[in-house]
């Protein structure tokens, strides 16, 4: 034990020491969380869109200001043909075209539904969808307007309607940020504790330092918790200032125990940096340990359910989850902050973290070797 | 002086690869000699200490440090020696008496044993000021000798050196072995590698190494003599030429 | 100049000796391109509803087995008090629950208005959102179907056309993301590292005091990882061919060329980050933290730019990958020549110049101290 604490100090003494060390775990991830959460925004507005109208009638001069007063969509100017509309398509003025054919206004009053077209710049394919689906809906209201003013009789035919209503609980306004802080904590805590630890390892074993270390009596479990628990600590302290932030920049709702919290972080870090020490041991030097890194991180973070929900992954990436731990710390981060999920609900992920935890922690002592 | 022997290699072998790095190395070592073990580089000699120290194991042979397998339980030999290796090794990034701190304490040292030892030790040095100073900014004569000092500073049997004075200047190397001097005085026995010949003469035995064999060991008087040469620079370039 | 060519082997022989990292150079595009491709998409599937019926009536349970085999949902279970929704909610497996109002089946055979609530786990907003969405296209499908037709409902239709992607096909997006983020990768990390571990291992002043001038130093360390970013690239345009389909509709000359001179911006950054940086921590801290995380989040990548504050649609204007993204979709997507691009290049190009002028010029102060 006291082998240990001596080595704790000393790391804390480096840590300290090291310039780079507490801009980079505290001030750099701090902005990034403001930045990501400012530019992680899934909403559309502003989309820039042309119009190309061949009637030139004031049906299509009303159905016009409807999507220039709309605040999704903000007119880019109006072209003469087909050919000029796909021009700002090329170049990036604009995302959507709306076409109206000429007789648009001679085949509503006949009843002939015309059609407008809409030219959707395809290439992001999700943006594309939401615009696709605000232009409808527009045009939808436009249709309900035309309807009301030739006043078609009721179509009851005995039936009642179902009237549909819906209220979206933890999130009524549906903000985007409350949902992402969460997920750039879990972020934040994995790359302090994570990346900084098994550089920090590999460093040693660069400077040749680790060698002096190695000739002591100091067993290997000394060694590797003498790594892990100065980051594990740093790791928490980092999960407390971004807690602290997230609320104060985003309010975001902290619903569940913090306790329950503080507890899964723990046991997942244990997890994260057992992984890390033992990429760390078989490593030899820093751009090594940082490349791999980065190919595990990249590949957790993506596949945690970070933007996209797990459920709706392929099968195969289910059970790539079973031993992902970030889609673990993921999914109970948010249970606990945003819908105040209890240790009931979520002493599941705790054995499964726990179970993790003890597995890597026996892998990195079993590879790390005090002697080639 | 004792004749106990402390260090004990039969038929050590190293292999990487197909590459013999010790070939049957066959010494002993008695408890407080300075022993020295002398070759070129790539010589073997490094490979050597590495695997006395537990560091490294052995292909073949055995090695008892201390009394211990050496290549069943390094860990067990890890209590009892101190290690400095020509790589710098006290941490740039702490201060000298964080140093002695860190390595005292591992060695299971308590603090307050740690502070009035590291006292006596840098007021023996003279070097009181430093203390506090990092490493890092600490004249590289000054590290050696200090890091030589960590490295006994548990009080170990033995002390492993491995090529301790290399990139140091003649001054500072004499001053070196004074405290080399001095743990063998004080009862440690001291195993040194070195590819400087007249530092060989410093040493109670030493031992020639070539190629990964053992060419020729001894007491440096009786070297000098069985050679027919006046210093062990030339017993060095002879033993070199016969091979 | 065999003193240079022995500098770039030397190089050349530093990257290859490493194979760890070697792969991870080219298992990272890879990964990265399958993951997009197949596991982070917008696909909207297998989403868990529980069902809230105080009426279970045939209305009732046909709705039910029309949500369900949807594709989109799947039954998490039966509630069958007010307390079980919360309850579900924290356990996370239900993302909406469907309630029905006790008689809802009576109420719409009598003609009245029967209720229905769907009640979302908001946590996730755009699982919430959609799940409303598609729930509720789906009872007005139902709704329509015992109605019968109605006449008459729509007076102007709409006739969409997804131009440069008819298929809406992701890849269009994340392919060209991936191809500047990975170049980035390897041209600004990899490099910044390289040059500040040798700085760290003293083996940089063994160079620096050769005769070699600073611009021949520079370019014999830059040299190879041209190479490995240009063939990372090719790779990646192979992949995002041959698998996703993505076409190289303008002139893959001018798609190379774009190529280089995107790599050498990217090592330019690389060099100049290793001149300021003292140690490897400090060159991959700054590379991490100034060019990969905001090449992913800022650059369009993922989420577009045209949502951000104004504040950070600036700072994405200083993003080299920003307008590399735009070149690469107008080349390959939207098959326009250098005209459409102009812009863009010329706005990289000054940007090389200004990386590559500072980058020498640090190195050469450092040489002459």
């Amino acid at each position: 034990m006291r082998t240990i604490a001596v080595l704790i100090r000393k790391e804390f003494t480096q840590i300290r020491r090291n310039r780079i060390m507490i801009p980079a775990m505290i001030v750099a991830p701090l902005i990034q969380m403001i930045i990501l959460v400012y530019a992680a925004n899934m909403n559309m507005r502003d989309i820039d869109f042309a119009i190309l109208d061949e009637d030139g009638s004031s049906s299509s001069v009303n159905l016009i200001s409807k999507y220039s007063s709309s605040p999704f969509f903000s007119l880019a100017g109006s072209v003469n043909s087909l050919d000029d509309a796909e021009k700002l398509l090329r170049g990036d003025k604009a995302d959507l075209v709306i076409h109206i054919p000429a007789n648009f206004e001679k085949n509503i009053l006949n009843q002939d539904r015309p059609a407008v077209q809409f030219l959707v710049n395809g290439i992001n394919s999700a943006a594309a969808v939401l615009t696709a689906s605000y232009a409808q809906n527009i045009l939808l209201d436009y249709n309900k307007q035309l309807l009301a003013s030739f006043s078609k009789p009721s179509v009851s035919q005995g039936f009642g309607t179902i009237q549909i209503d819906y209220s979206h609980w933890y999130n009524p306004d549906l903000d985007f940020k409350i949902f992402m802080v969460p997920g750039i904590l879990v972020i934040l805590v994995t790359l302090v504790g994570w990346l900084l630890m098994s550089l920090n390892v590999v460093r040693e074993k660069e400077l040749g330092t680790i060698e002096q270390i190695n000739v002591t009596p100091v067993k290997k479990y000394q060694f590797l918790l003498g790594k892990l628990i100065p980051f594990w600590i740093l790791a928490i302290v980092e999960l407390g200032i971004g807690l602290t932030l997230g609320r104060l920049l985003f309010h975001v709702p902290i619903l569940g125990s913090l306790g329950v919290l503080i507890g899964f972080t723990a046991v997942y870090l244990i997890t994260v940096l057992g992984f890390g020490l033992f990429i760390a041991a078989i490593s030899e030097t820093q751009q090594q340990v940082m490349f791999v890194n980065f190919f595990f991180v990249m590949v957790f973070i993506l596949m945690s359910g970070i933007f996209t929900p797990v459920e709706s992954m392929p099968d195969w990436a289910h059970y790539v989850n079973l031993i992902n731990p970030l889609s673990y710390f993921m999914r109970v981060i948010r249970m606990i902050l945003l819908k105040g999920s209890g240790f009931a609900d979520v002493w599941k992920d705790f054995l499964s973290m726990g179970i993790f935890g003890i597995l890597m922690i026996s892998l990195a002592v079993t590879s790390y070797r005090k002697r080639a | 002086m004792e004749t106990e022997t402390i260090i004990e290699v039969k038929d050590l072998v190293k292999q990487f690869g197909r590459f013999v790095a010790n070939d049957h190395l066959n010494f002993s070592v008695k408890t407080g000699e300075i022993f020295g073990f002398l070759g070129a580089n790539g010589a073997g000699k490094t490979t050597a200490i590495r695997i006395l120290c537990g560091l490294s194991a052995p292909t073949s042979g055995s090695v008892f440090v201390a009394g211990i397998d050496a290549s069943r339980y390094p860990e067990q030999v890890k209590k009892s020696i101190g290690y400095m290796c020509q790589r710098f090794s006290l941490y740039e990034d702490l201060t000298v008496f964080e140093n002695i701190r860190l390595y005292g304490g591992v060695y299971g040292m308590s603090l307050k044993e740690i502070r009035i030892k590291s006292d006596e030790l840098l007021k023996r040095l003279g070097i009181d000021d430093l203390r506090d100073r990092l490493i890092g900014s600490v004249p590289l004569g000054w590290r050696q000798k200090l890091a030589f000092s960590v490295a006994i500073f548990h009080q170990p049997k033995i002390v492993f050196l491995d090529e301790p004075t290399g990139g140091v200047d003649p001054i500072t190397r004499r001053q070196f072995w004074d405290l080399i001097y001095e743990a063998g005085r004080a009862g440690i026995t001291v195993f040194v590698t070195t590819h400087y010949m007249d530092e060989a003469e410093y040493c109670d035995r030493v031992c020639i190494l070539s190629e990964g064999k053992i060419q020729a060991m001894g007491n440096p008087v009786e070297l000098k003599k069985s050679f027919g040469v006046k210093s062990m620079d030339e017993v060095f370039v002879k033993v070199a030429r016969n091979v | 100049m065999s003193r240079f060519t022995s500098l770039v082997k030397k190089e050349f022989n530093h990257i290859f000796r490493d194979r760890r990292t070697l792969l991870i150079l080219f298992g990272i595009p890879i990964m990265q391109i399958l993951i997009f491709g197949y596991v982070v998409n917008s696909d909207f599937k297998n989403i868990g509803i529980a069902v809230f019926d105080k009426s279970d009536d045939t209305h009732t349970r046909k709705i039910l087995t029309k949500v369900f085999s949807s594709g989109y949902f799947e039954f998490a279970g039966n509630i069958h008090d007010e307390e079980g929704i919360s309850s579900e909610f924290k356990t996370g497996r239900v993302k909406a629950v469907l309630v029905f109002e006790p008689g809802f089946g009576d109420r719409i055979d009598s003609g009245q208005q029967a209720n229905l609530q769907i009640i979302t786990d908001a946590s996730d907003p755009n699982v919430a959102n959609t799940a409303v969405g598609y729930l509720s296209g789906i009872i007005r499908n139902y709704q329509a179907e015992i109605v019968g037709p109605t006449v008459g409902q729509m007076m102007v239709d709409a006739q969409l056309r997804m131009v440069f992607n008819e298929n809406l096909i992701s890849a269009y997006m994340f392919v060209p993301g991936t191809m500047a983020l990975i170049l980035m990768l390897i041209s600004a990390l990899l490099t910044s590292i390289s040059v500040t571990r040798e700085k760290e291992l003293g083996t940089l002043e063994v160079i620096l005091v050769s005769p070699l001038k600073p611009s021949q130093i520079i370019i014999g360390k830059v040299t190879p990882y041209v190479l490995l970013a240009f063939c990372n690239g090719l790779m990646i345009l192979l992949l995002g061919h041959f698998v996703f389909g993505l076409p190289v509709s303008g002139s893959i000359v001018l798609l190379l060329a774009e190529l280089l001179l995107y790599i050498t911006l990217s090592l330019s950054v690389g060099i100049l980050i290793s001149t300021i940086a003292k140690s490897q921590q400090v060159a991959m801290f700054a590379s991490l933290f100034i060019l990969m995380l905001p090449t992913m989040l800022l650059s369009g990548f993922i989420f577009p730019i045209e949502n951000m504050p104004l504040a950070l649609q600036w700072l994405s204007a200083c993003l080299p990958p920003r307008w590399f993204i735009i070149i690469l979709k107008d080349i390959m997507l939207k098959g326009n020549g250098l005209a459409y691009v102009w812009d863009e290049t010329l706005i990289l190009l000054v940007m090389t110049a200004i990386f590559l002028f500072a980058a020498i010029r640090k190195f050469s102060i450092r040489l002459k101290v």
